[in-house]
């Protein structure tokens, strides 16, 4: 995979710290690395988040050490505060950034570039398109940082860093990395201050023009063919551009990009004046595209550029073959010329296939995040029905983002990393008459929940914060988190409480639900019965979720419950036919993806991917749905 | 040489190790590999897909509509919204065991199963259609209904690398606990396709 590929580049490049927060598609980056840590004597941590990471990651260069940094696109944001700062002061060991860009986007709120923020934050930017080039740049990010002491940027795609091929490496296990760190020396250039901006400031520029030099005479940056049509392009979308072409590769000269940022102007020129048009091949911004446009302007060269800006290409969503085929024909044809490149024909076109049932992405059969949305749900109706009052319900970045989908329809709002309980108290300042419930993830908690949750206190918003507690950082594969008393590396940390977190905070309605222990412990009722703990679980979610929302000022309820993703399931449900009415309800309002109610059946039943959560046995009011089998 | 590979199916029912295994093997067999898998939120129960590439070129990693060599469902609805991607006479084998989706959002379609079976089969000749999961859970547990298609393909004889081969990559990859269950998974499809095909 392309990510391991980076790993291992990383590794052999003598990283001495690693430092990441997990986020589709880089997680697995630093997963690897976790792998070779002890063997390789390589320090890496889950930091909380990705701003802390950096920072982290900073503090081991300043002293010399090799450093990377792993995060997603939208993480860079988080980090950007340091990284403006950073790219002033330097670094002296090295410090490399991994930042995964996700075209279409398939796992992210954005589909920003991070080429252009390189060329915003004036730090270099490499842009591989396979995972074999993955690996090779990141040893050269690692060189280039070193010798340059700037940070240097490691940008990939979805496709690049979930993509897995073959990989040729230096060595198939990794050794032990090499201490090169000398340590922490005193001097003022570690201080940042506005004297020492305004000395660092023309060093930084002058890098910019030592580095797009340097970047012309490397070989990541090639030029193929020898037509008049010339093709500029970086990153997965050389290929694309390399294999629409096929067959027709007389027409056409690709330059291929590998170092985006600085451009490097050099090498583009000599492109430029062999070819007498030039179409950008490119997905988010057009970045390639403005770079040339430049240069062909400062130049005064005779190039017609097709690109995304005069509407050739897609300004947006991932490309492909197809896509980019599709651009090159437009061109073509502007151009008036005869040839057409061919798409293939396939067994079926998609115009042909019959109406097919939407298959959105959901909260797992079993997801304890359903049963508190189903109780916040209930909880709203009861309190609507008393009072009148609506409830707006702010959501935030995890799994539980997926309870906006219908039918449970409890996300009206979303917008990055810790925002709920922040919006949802300005939507209280605006809609006082309304309650206000924000939900966060533990480890979404940690990353950037806790400032909200001090400004509510602070400013005496009336906002009950749902802290949904599955001892996990679930949707990017399960990795730990300063809850969880465990660290990256697998030792023993101290566990912090979220419930004490947000007490010191100020907060002074806090309660704990404990959804598993009331789904499992028959001790929890009077008759001492499994069956009707279960019936108590769902009510008290919903007890707990009214008087919170009653209570007059910032309201905390942690619901602690297990991922279902990796826990096994200690029971599962069946649904008795002799009692079913067939009134669909379970299914329809729950839309658990172990709840089926086939077209041509009239009762439903539970599918072998029941993880006996036991939320639809508690909603059924005919008693229908019983345990079938404990202890699986 | 080039051979391209799609795997259709639904989050959980471990599209992304079988493109793994047959990414292994092709690699195994001295092919350049590439693949394109769907990781992160659309994971959870939606659509998935794996690409597999395999060839003496390396190519991105998505295939062109109209390329795919073979195509491996492994849920009807999922084989019939992936089947543009299915090259004229590329080859079709399909998991006939259904996955509803978990809600029916207001203007989604009715899943109608017999029309998709027959859609399948108007427009893929050749097509090997049979329930792996329940081939799988016969022989322990639904979850080994990827493996055994993989199964399947291995006795279709439509893979560009030997049976030896992916068995090979299955042995060293599945881990002990779930080793004889896939294998038996594994086995029993191949001589079931063996036997479908000849007929």
């Amino acid at each position: 995979m392309g990510n391991e590929a980076i790993a291992l580049g990383a590794i052999e490049a003598g990283v001495q710290v690693v430092t990441g927060y997990p986020g589709t598609p880089s997680t697995e980056a630093l997963e690897t690395i976790i792998r070779y840590a002890n063997r390789c004597g390589i320090y890496t941590e889950w930091s909380n988040n990705e701003k802390v990471a950096l920072e982290t990651s900073v503090g081991a260069a300043y002293s010399g050490a090799k450093a990377l940094v792993t995060m997603k696109q939208v993480g860079l944001n988080v980090a950007s505060d340091p990284l403006m700062s950073l790219s002033y002061i330097g670094v002296k060991g090295a410090l490399v950034l991994l930042v995964a860009d996700d075209p279409g986007p398939h796992s992210s709120q954005t589909e920003q570039d991070t080429r252009a923020f390189g060329h915003f934050a004036n730090i270099p930017v490499l842009d591989p398109a396979t995972p074999q080039e993955a690996y090779e740049l990141t040893k050269l990010a690692f060189e280039l940082s070193h010798e340059f002491e700037i940070p240097v940027i490691l940008r990939t795609t979805t496709r690049v860093s979930h993509s897995c091929g073959d990989v040729e490496v230096t060595a198939l296990e990794p050794a032990a990395v090499e201490v090169s760190c000398e340590g922490f020396v005193k001097d003022r250039r570690w201080t940042i201050f506005p004297r020492l901006t305004a000395e660092r400031h023309p060093w930084l520029e002058n890098v910019q023009v030592q580095l797009s030099e340097c970047f012309s005479g490397l070989s990541c940056n090639s030029v193929s063919g020898s037509g008049k049509i010339g093709i500029i392009a970086s990153g997965v979308s050389a290929l694309y551009a390399k294999e629409a072409v096929r067959g027709f590769e007389e027409l056409f000269t690709l330059f291929r990009v590998g170092t985006v940022y600085p451009f490097p102007e050099k090498a583009a020129l000599s492109f430029l004046k062999e070819i007498d048009r030039l179409i950008v091949v490119e997905e988010l911004d057009p970045y390639l595209e403005e770079q040339v446009l430049q240069l062909i302007g400062k130049a005064h060269l005779p190039v017609d550029v097709y690109g995304k800006k005069n509407g050739f290409f897609p300004v947006s969503g991932e490309y492909n073959v197809d896509i980019v085929i599709d651009g090159i024909n437009g061109v073509l044809a502007d151009l008036g010329e005869n040839s057409c490149l061919p798409h293939a024909s396939p067994a079926v076109l998609r115009e042909e296939l019959p109406p097919l049932p939407i298959r959105a992405p959901t909260l797992c059969a079993g997801c304890m995040h359903r049963t508190v949305f189903y109780a916040f749900k209930q909880a709203a109706k009861q309190l609507k029905k008393d009072s009148q009052a609506d409830t707006i319900f702010s959501g935030d970045i995890g799994c539980y983002t997926l309870g906006n989908a219908h039918p449970l329809n409890m996300v009206d709002t979303c917008l990055c990393m810790g925002a709920g309980m922040s919006i949802a108290g300005g939507l209280f300042r605006t809609n006082p008459e309304a309650k206000h419930v924000a939900f966060i993830g533990d480890s979404t908690f940690f990353h950037s929940g806790i400032p909200a949750v001090i400004n509510a206190v602070y400013n005496g918003a009336d906002v009950t914060l749902a802290v949904l507690d599955n001892r996990t950082t679930a949707m990017t594969g399960h990795q730990p988190h300063p809850g969880i008393g465990v660290t990256a590396l697998g030792s023993a940390s101290k566990a912090i409480d979220i419930a004490d977190v947000v007490r010191s905070c100020g907060v002074e309605f806090v309660r704990t639900v404990d959804i598993e222990s009331l789904e499992n412990n028959p001790e929890n009722n009077p008759e001492n019965n499994l069956e009707n703990s279960l019936e108590n679980s769902l009510e008290k979610c919903v007890e707990a979720a009214k008087e919170a929302m009653k209570f007059e000022g910032p309201s905390v309820i942690v619901f602690k419950g297990k991922c279902v993703g990796i826990t096994k399931p200690s029971k599962c449900y069946t649904i008795e036919p002799e009692n079913c009415t067939g009134c669909g309800f379970c299914v329809i309002q729950l839309g658990c993806p172990a709840l089926t109610l086939p077209a041509e059946e009239d009762k439903p039943f539970i599918q072998d991917n029941c993880s006996g959560c036991g939320l639809c046995a508690q909603v059924c009011s005919s008693g229908a749905i019983r345990i079938q089998e404990v202890g699986l | 040489m080039k051979y391209d590979i799609l795997i259709a199916g639904v989050g959980g029912q471990g599209v992304v190790l079988a493109s793994r295994l047959l990414a292994l093997a092709a690699m195994k067999a001295g092919f350049h590999v590439s693949t394109a898998e769907t990781i992160g939120m659309s994971q959870r129960e939606g659509s998935v897909s794996s690409h597999i590439r395999i060839g003496d070129k390396i190519s991105g990693s998505l295939i062109p509509v109209g390329q795919a060599d073979l195509l491996l469902g492994l849920e009807p609805a999922e084989t019939v919204r992936n089947l543009p991607f299915l090259r004229e006479g590329g080859k079709v084998i399909v998991n006939t065991h259904t996955i509803p989706p978990a809600s029916r959002p207001p203007g989604s379609p009715e899943y109608d199963l017999s029309a998709l079976l027959s859609f399948l089969n108007a427009h893929c000749p050749g097509i090997l259609c049979s329930d792996f999961t329940e081939l799988a859970e016969e022989e322990g547990t639904y979850r080994a209904a990827n493996v055994a298609m993989l199964g399947a393909a291995a006795g279709a004889g439509v893979l560009p690398f030997s049976e030896e081969t992916l068995k090979a990559v299955l042995n060293a990859e599945i881990p002990e606990k779930y080793r004889a269950v896939n294998k038996a998974s594994f086995e029993h499809a191949m001589k079931c396709i063996r036997l479908i095909s000849d007929a």
